[in-house]
């Protein structure tokens, strides 16, 4: 039984590769967009923790980092 | 009706989306992958290289359906320089391109079994390469442009111009003769292919599609966050 699924009658070689070649971009793929994203969300934590508590309160005022804020670890703090 | 597409509103989904994407996708990608390399049937005539199908198929589906996506909120941005969809477009880039290099890599180690080639130059093959060079050089020119009013132009440009293309890698089975197969499942006219074989080709579908949801939203908040990186430079 599981010889047969992994030959696949003299197939199995471009089955097997065929798949695997795409769970292998996807993994690739996934790696790479996580990475940046954890490395712009790390710069901007790094960016964040620098500011004076003035410019901090204005920041936590403007719409367009409040969402950023609420899912970085800098609001958590 | 434009405004919903704002970033600042979409990143309030975008940036809690992935967990639930990510687990729907594992779910879904496990039963399919069960479906097609185990319980599906294999072709009277192809044997089990048919099983390449459920992730060659989709790939090119996707892949296609992504670049036209791209064209259309490209037309938008060019033509009513609606800048919501500028961040959309760049973000759909990177999913678009992977999945056009596994329709053509899975593709080709397909043809060595069946055609007894691993490459042949004939229309859909090669109108799917050229739309693999489209994705490359759209992605180029956002790197080489960086962001600004001539990035926009010159991406949206290259985009309306590769949607010319999808038409072609559409029909090029009927309007040529080629090694390639005419299409086996049709929307408004009737499938050729077995309901036992559509059952895993939906599931590695609605898998793939998921992914490049999943793919595409991780990218829009990376390039949201690098622009209010930018921003924080400029206090």
């Amino acid at each position: 039984m599981i010889n047969e699924i992994i030959s696949m009658n003299g197939y199995g070689i471009y089955v097997w590769s065929a798949f695997a070649f795409t769970l292998i971009s996807f993994s690739v793929l996934y790696a790479v967009i996580k990475v940046q994203l954890v490395k712009e969300k790390i710069k901007f934590d790094a960016k964040y923790s620098t500011l004076t508590s003035e410019k901090k309160k204005t920041i936590r005022t403007q719409e367009a980092y409040k969402g950023i804020l609420a899912s970085n670890s800098v609001s958590k703090i | 009706m434009l405004k919903n597409f704002e970033p600042n509103k979409i990143f309030l989904i975008t940036s809690k989306a992935p967990k639930y994407i990510l687990t729907a996708f594992i779910i879904i990608i496990s039963i399919g992958l069960i479906e097609a390399l185990i319980l599906s049937p294999e072709d009277y005539i192809q044997s089990h290289s048919v099983r390449i199908m459920y992730v060659h198929v989709p790939s090119a589906w996707i892949s296609l359906g992504t670049f036209s996506v791209i064209a259309t909120l490209s037309f938008f941005i060019l033509i009513f320089k609606n800048k919501s969809f500028i961040l959309i477009t760049k973000s759909l880039a990177p999913s678009g391109l992977v999945f056009n290099i596994i329709a053509l890599t899975t593709g080709s180690i397909w043809g060595k079994p069946t055609w007894g080639t691993w490459w042949a130059w004939d229309a859909r093959i090669t109108s799917m390469l050229i739309l693999g060079l489209f994705y490359i050089i759209y992605i180029l020119a956002w790197r080489i442009y960086d962001n600004g009013e001539k990035a926009n132009r010159i991406t949206s440009l290259i985009a309306i111009i590769g949607l010319i293309n999808v038409p072609i890698i559409k029909y090029s089975v009927d309007w040529w003769s080629t090694l390639h197969q005419p299409a086996s499942i049709n929307i408004f006219s009737e499938t050729s292919i077995h309901p036992s074989m559509i059952v895993p080709l939906a599931l590695m579908t609605a898998a793939f599609a998921l992914f490049s949801v999943l793919i595409f939203l991780m990218k829009y908040n990376t390039e949201l966050i690098k622009i209010k990186n930018k921003g924080l430079d400029r206090l």
